[in-house]
């Protein structure tokens, strides 16, 4: 089992008085390592619309890399604008996934649109800086990743790797719309993808993680990271409802594969829960692993999906990551 | 080519239409079978927000495109379900019989918040010659992609040389022309390939030349092979004002090629326009070109993109 020491918050968006794209929410976060700092890529958010609509920005912060709970300077803008009139990312750039690729960084985002049968489609997405990670540019106006046959909807929550010149994906796919009291919920599995490009994508076409929560369970942010010679998911999932309570609410889910096409799951080993108070007493969520200094960390979000902000963690039992 | 009028074929209004559909029959396609000719088009309900909700139907001819043998009277194919692509309509539907069975190339489309629509092509089956169609996936088979962002539809496909070829088109833009309106698109014709009919690579670019203006709308391409030469026929206009104003709205275009590659387009040789009075006096657009026996006939519709039916030529020659 993985053992977690919680190092506390990080970044919490109502700390911050400037900046109206980042009013609430801290969501996603997302990681590049600099000489001297670590930008920490995340999604935040205006103050909703009279209807209760959320627009979601990409945003970053940096944090010195000799003492990770510092932060050293918070962008002024969001970093990538929404898309165009009509575009699958009017409406929101979230989740994200960094990584940078020799004298570019690139960005995959799920863009967000908003409907009138159910609240929201997505589709994945993918922006390019070529100032080091400072701004973003879109690649064109539509998306990298759209639906398919067995893909219908909601396409999200990517998270990009580069193994052996190899691209893959892993991100989720909407399976159904519930019908609820309440507003249509949906449904979401992980999946994955691979690339020689990172732009021409080929779908692998199955669900790779096994329910736990029935089949209606609620499954995100795929973050994969590659250590002694196995592949290893830190995930989120929850139930289709009730999942804005601490008891519904996301978990961090743990699985671990040798060809990145055949997953075992076992969440037993993930040892990250809620605490017992504060910013991540409801929810734990949307972890993302990297390896530092020699030391590995994860960063995830808390209570209400991010709003409470992002903190970090730092791997106990770093010697053993196969994890026995 | 050169076109003779033979009228309006089918006027909606006069026939029990399922799924509760009272108006409109939009987009005329055609299945030959051995007996008949069935066509397929789009028609409409209202649902309970007062939408239009096109469902797909289809009216049965003789051979000769003489007399109608039968109206269908069940639904053809299922809209799609919550949150699916073509939850809100399928329209048009174009039909390719592959050995023993019917392939529907569908454009579905869903309703949005900021604009209208939008729109993806999906494939659905029929095994039962055409009377009904399973799909293939909740999901589309041609969606938005980096360069075509919206308003995937309109698919033609035909076999040649034993590929797959779609004609379909792409939206390029959403533009607001006027404060008070809402927004208008701006769609083009494109090209893709494929060898299961499944899996499409895009050619990536507009295959027909604007005639009218950067923003000139172009839609429903039909191709078919006559006499060495690849004939297509589509329907363009103006991207403003082309509902109320007869010479903004829709006309029939065409271009040829040799190669299924280059285009060359030349309207003047559509061979056919719009009447001076009467049921395509103010637009005609959807066209689908098919033969029949010996005769090669064009199915289009007329005034209000259909509302009241679709009307036939035969070619000259």
């Amino acid at each position: 089992m993985f053992k977690w020491s919680k190092l506390g918050q990080v970044f919490d968006p109502a700390a911050i008085n400037d900046g109206s794209w980042l009013k609430e929410f801290a969501q996603s976060p997302s990681i590049l390592i600099y000489e001297k700092h670590v930008r920490v890529y995340f999604c935040s958010r205006p103050t909703p619309n009279p209807g209760g609509q959320y627009l979601s920005y990409l945003s970053y912060i940096d944090l010195d890399r000799n003492n990770l709970l510092t932060i050293l300077n918070i962008c002024r803008e969001p970093i990538l604008s929404l898309g165009n009139y009509g575009t699958f990312d009017e409406f929101g750039t979230y989740p994200i996934s960094v990584i940078r690729d020799q004298d570019e960084v690139r960005v995959y985002y799920g863009g967000f649109t908003r409907c009138e049968s159910v609240p929201f489609n997505a589709a994945i997405g993918l922006a390019i800086s070529c100032d080091d990670g400072g701004t973003f540019s879109r690649l064109g106006e539509g998306p990298v990743l759209s639906y398919s046959p067995d893909e219908p909807f909601l396409l999200g929550s990517p998270r990009i790797r580069k193994y052996e010149e190899r691209w893959y994906l892993w991100y989720v796919s909407g399976k159904e719309w519930l019908k609820t009291t309440a507003k249509p919920e949906p449904v979401y599995k992980i999946r994955m993808a691979s690339s020689e490009d990172g732009i021409n994508w080929v779908k692998h076409g199955k669900d790779l993680i096994e329910n736990k929560l029935g089949e209606h369970e609620c499954q995100a942010c795929p973050d994969v990271i590659f250590q002694n010679g196995k592949y290893h998911m830190f995930f989120s999932y929850r139930s289709v409802t009730n999942y804005k309570s601490k008891e519904g609410g996301y978990r961090i889910g743990y699985a671990s594969s040798i060809d990145m096409m055949n997953w075992n799951r076992c969440d037993e080993m993930a040892g990250m829960d809620v605490s017992e108070s504060g910013w991540d007493s409801e929810m734990v969520n949307y972890p993302h692993v990297f390896i530092l200094d020699g030391e590995t960390y994860m960063l995830y979000q808390g209570n209400e999906m991010g709003r409470t902000g992002f903190g970090l963690a730092k791997l106990v039992n770093s010697q053993n990551w196969c994890g026995k | 080519m050169k076109w003779s009028k033979l009228g309006k074929i089918f006027d909606p209004t006069e026939h029990f239409l399922p799924n509760n559909c009272l108006e409109y029959a939009q987009s005329p396609q055609s299945l030959i079978l051995s007996d008949r000719v069935r066509i397929y088009f789009s028609t409409r309900e209202r649902d309970s927000v007062g939408k239009y909700l096109s469902h797909v139907a289809f009216v049965d001819f003789d051979k000769n495109m003489q007399d109608i043998l039968g109206v269908s009277n069940h639904t053809v194919i299922k809209l799609g379900e919550l949150g699916c692509f073509d939850e809100h309509g399928i329209f048009p539907m174009n039909v390719v019989r592959v050995g023993d069975k019917v392939l529907a190339y569908t454009t579905g489309w869903n309703r949005k918040v900021s604009v209208s629509v939008d729109g993806a092509i999906g494939l659905a089956i029929s095994h039962d010659g055409g009377l009904t169609f399973q799909k293939h996936g909740k999901g589309p088979v041609l969606a938005a992609s980096l360069n075509e962002p919206f308003l995937i539809g309109d698919a033609f496909v035909a076999v040649y040389g034993g590929s797959y070829h779609m004609w379909y088109i792409y939206g390029t833009k959403w533009k607001k022309y006027t404060e008070s309106d809402p927004p208008d698109r701006v769609y083009k014709i494109a090209h893709a390939m494929s060898e299961d009919g499944i899996n499409w690579r895009r050619d990536n670019r507009q295959i027909i030349n604007d005639r009218l203006n950067a923003d000139e709308c172009q839609a429903l391409p039909t191709v078919i092979y006559l006499n060495g030469t690849y004939h297509m026929h589509f329907c363009y206009r103006q991207a403003y004002g082309f509902r109320t104003q007869s010479s903004n709205a829709y006309r029939i275009g065409y271009a040829y090629s040799m190669d299924l590659i280059n285009w060359t387009r030349d309207d003047s040789k559509a061979g056919i326009d719009i009447s001076e009075d009467g049921w395509d006096s103010q637009m005609q657009c959807y066209p689908h070109v098919f033969q029949s026996g010996e005769k090669v006939y064009m199915l289009y519709n007329g005034n209000e993109f259909g509302r009241f039916g679709f009307g036939l030529a035969v070619s000259d020659e």
